[in-house]
């Protein structure tokens, strides 16, 4: 880590810490709106129990950093199933209400809780989220999330996510499967959750509100549903985009809502969205190698 | 003594709710013809306030004659942003439209931030502080200004949804927007009408509720957008009278809420029974059974 130190400036590896953080949770999002098409508003609910879980296990137990972390993302996941449950038997945008719901009363919960310190927060939490295990974590969720949409499991979501009747008659237990999805998404938001409040030291309700879930949403949204490239480009865009628009300063916010609206008119899709990869490499080798076949063209409704 | 306080509460909780209301309507309607959920109403909301008090304070207007021109604002304005952030996503993904309302939710509060400062204005005393005795309560001019104009407003479009041709276009469409547009409804023009109505109603809502919590600043959107999307879904999202009924019914079992003590849970409490009553009735308290089609 000390060499890492001495080669980024502190600034830059706080960015890039931040981005990193952002990419599992919005990983965690891409499953349960991409991948299985279950609008969820409340994401940011499920960062908050996973940070105030860690950060209560690092403080008054002195748990171990990995120990808090996975503690903080198996409440964060099990608090999912809770919720789940009882919504995702619906189908429309119920989760969505749900989710929005649930962030705002998880908000005014954690402000009257004496145990979270309510309004003044929790504080000091020992700093140890850091390069190396933020961005081991990003592979490790990326490697999850591939093959997770590249099994049976997966396939089954896609199905759930493109026509959830024609799913269930193939056999699929819709409900169970989007259950799952849920709470898969929730456990990465509740990991996110405990990096971040690993890393900022200090955590308060305000930092966990419905704003915070839409710029997760807008993550991946714009990066492209479905798509993990597509995630990981959103995150790395939106969480830098604050820094890069630095320089307008108060007129930061603006342009942000500005862009958000053009990006979608002009790329409703999202940046990477439509966009196949294996297609894109496969055309990429070919064209570099100087083979002139066709590229062939990958059947299995991953989108990207 | 007890009987005195609720009733007291159920006054205040009646007059917050015409307001919540107020605001629902807009999102009721535009949810029921293009699906949206307009993430950017509760700002319209917060520009109508502060359109009001503008011609109120700087124009030295008469109420109902900025409270009119706050409307008359709002209406272009919600025409306007359907027009550039909604009209060019009508045919892709819901989400890319909701990702729009948000952008255009954050900036234009951003926008107001930047004009006027996070610091709430206080509106002028408009109404003198007499209180009306109803036996067993009070209610303030002011409250009872309030009640009055959301009743009128409601009443008024009740009529126009139900008996002008407009109306009955924008129920066709609602019902089915591809079967309104072959029987010859300009399908763009009621969109843009629902847009116009649904944004008055809401600039009606920021005058009224600015006068009544006597502040008006860019971030009160937030928390009032979200409590009238609560009560539209609550009374069934898509219906008017639902989102009447939705919002008159949190306004009062919020303000009950406080009087029993739990003022400091003030604001999960529309989202506690939000989420109660989806779970009992999942299409909300007056929403319409929807038919599963393969």
């Amino acid at each position: 880590m000390t060499f890492l130190d001495n080669l980024i400036s502190p600034y830059y590896t706080q960015v890039l810490i931040f981005v990193g953080i952002y990419i599992i949770m919005a990983l965690g999002l891409n499953l349960i709106t991409g991948v299985t098409g279950q609008l969820s508003l409340g994401h940011a609910a499920f960062m908050s129990i996973g940070a105030y879980t860690a950060a209560l296990l690092s403080i008054k137990a002195g748990f171990p950093l990995w120990a808090s972390l996975l503690s903080g993302a198996v409440m964060a996941g099990l608090f999912g199933v809770v919720l789940g449950f009882p919504t995702l038997r619906l189908t429309g945008d119920y989760l969505a209400i749900a989710t929005l719901g649930f962030g705002e009363i998880m908000v005014v919960v954690f402000y009257n809780l004496k145990i979270t310190g309510g309004a003044l927060g929790l504080s000091p939490i020992p700093i140890k989220t850091n390069l190396v295990n933020v961005y081991l974590l990003v592979v490790l969720a990326v490697l999850v999330m591939y093959r997770l949409q590249h099994s049976r499991f997966g396939r089954a979501l896609l199905a759930i996510r493109e026509d959830e009747i024609a799913a269930e008659s193939m056999g699929i237990h819709t409900t169970r499967y989007k259950i799952l999805a849920f709470a898969i998404g929730s456990f990465f938001a509740g990991l996110g959750g405990g990096l971040y409040a690993h890393r900022v030291s200090y955590i308060a309700p305000g930092d966990f509100g419905f704003m915070k879930s839409i710029e997760i949403l807008n993550m991946v949204v714009l990066g492209g549903l479905g798509s993990i490239p597509g995630a990981i480009l959103g995150a790395g865009v939106l969480a830098s985009i604050p820094e890069v628009l630095r320089g307008l300063r108060d007129y930061r916010m603006l342009f942000y809502g500005a862009l958000l609206v053009a990006m979608m008119v002009f790329r409703p899709n999202g940046l990477l969205g439509g966009v196949n990869f294996r297609r894109l490499v496969l055309r990429t080798v070919r064209t570099l190698t100087g083979d002139r076949r066709p590229a062939g063209g990958d059947k299995t409704g991953v989108r990207g | 003594m007890i009987f005195e306080l609720i009733v007291q509460q159920l006054v205040n909780g009646l007059t917050l709710g015409s307001t919540y209301a107020l605001i629902a309507l807009g999102y009721t309607m535009v949810y029921g013809i293009i699906t949206l959920i307009n993430f950017a109403h509760g700002e319209i909301y917060m520009v109508g306030a502060f359109v009001g008090l503008y011609l109120v304070t700087a124009m030295q207007w008469n109420l109902l004659a900025a409270m009119a021109g706050a409307m008359a604002f709002c209406m272009v304005m919600g025409i306007v942003i359907e027009r550039v952030a909604y009209r060019p996503l009508r045919r892709s993904t819901r989400l890319s439209a909701l990702i729009s309302a948000i952008g255009v939710s954050i900036f234009l509060y951003s926008l107001m931030l930047l004009i006027r400062g996070a610091q709430p204005t206080r509106f002028p005393k408009i109404f003198p502080d007499r209180m009306l005795s109803l036996g067993v309560a009070e209610i303030s001019l002011l409250q009872l200004f309030i009640l009055a104009v959301s009743a009128l407003l409601m009443i008024g479009l009740h009529y126009l949804v139900q008996k002008t041709r407009v109306g009955k276009a924008m129920r066709a469409t609602s019902q089915d927007y591809d079967t309104a547009a072959l029987m010859g409804i300009d399908v763009n023009q009621i969109i843009s009408y629902t847009f116009a109505i649904g944004s008055s109603l809401a600039a009606a809502g920021g005058v009224l509720v600015g006068m009544y919590f006597n502040a008006v600043f860019p971030l009160m959107g937030y928390q009032a957008g979200l409590k009238a999307f609560a009560a539209a879904v609550l009374g069934g999202i898509g219906s008017i009278p639902g989102a009447m009924l939705g919002g008159v019914l949190l306004g009062v079992l919020e303000m009950l809420g406080v009087a029993i003590g739990l003022s400091s849970y003030r604001n999960a409490i529309a989202f506690t029974i939000l989420i109660l009553v989806l779970l009992i009735r999942p299409t909300g308290l007056m929403g319409r059974q929807i038919q599963r089609k393969v």
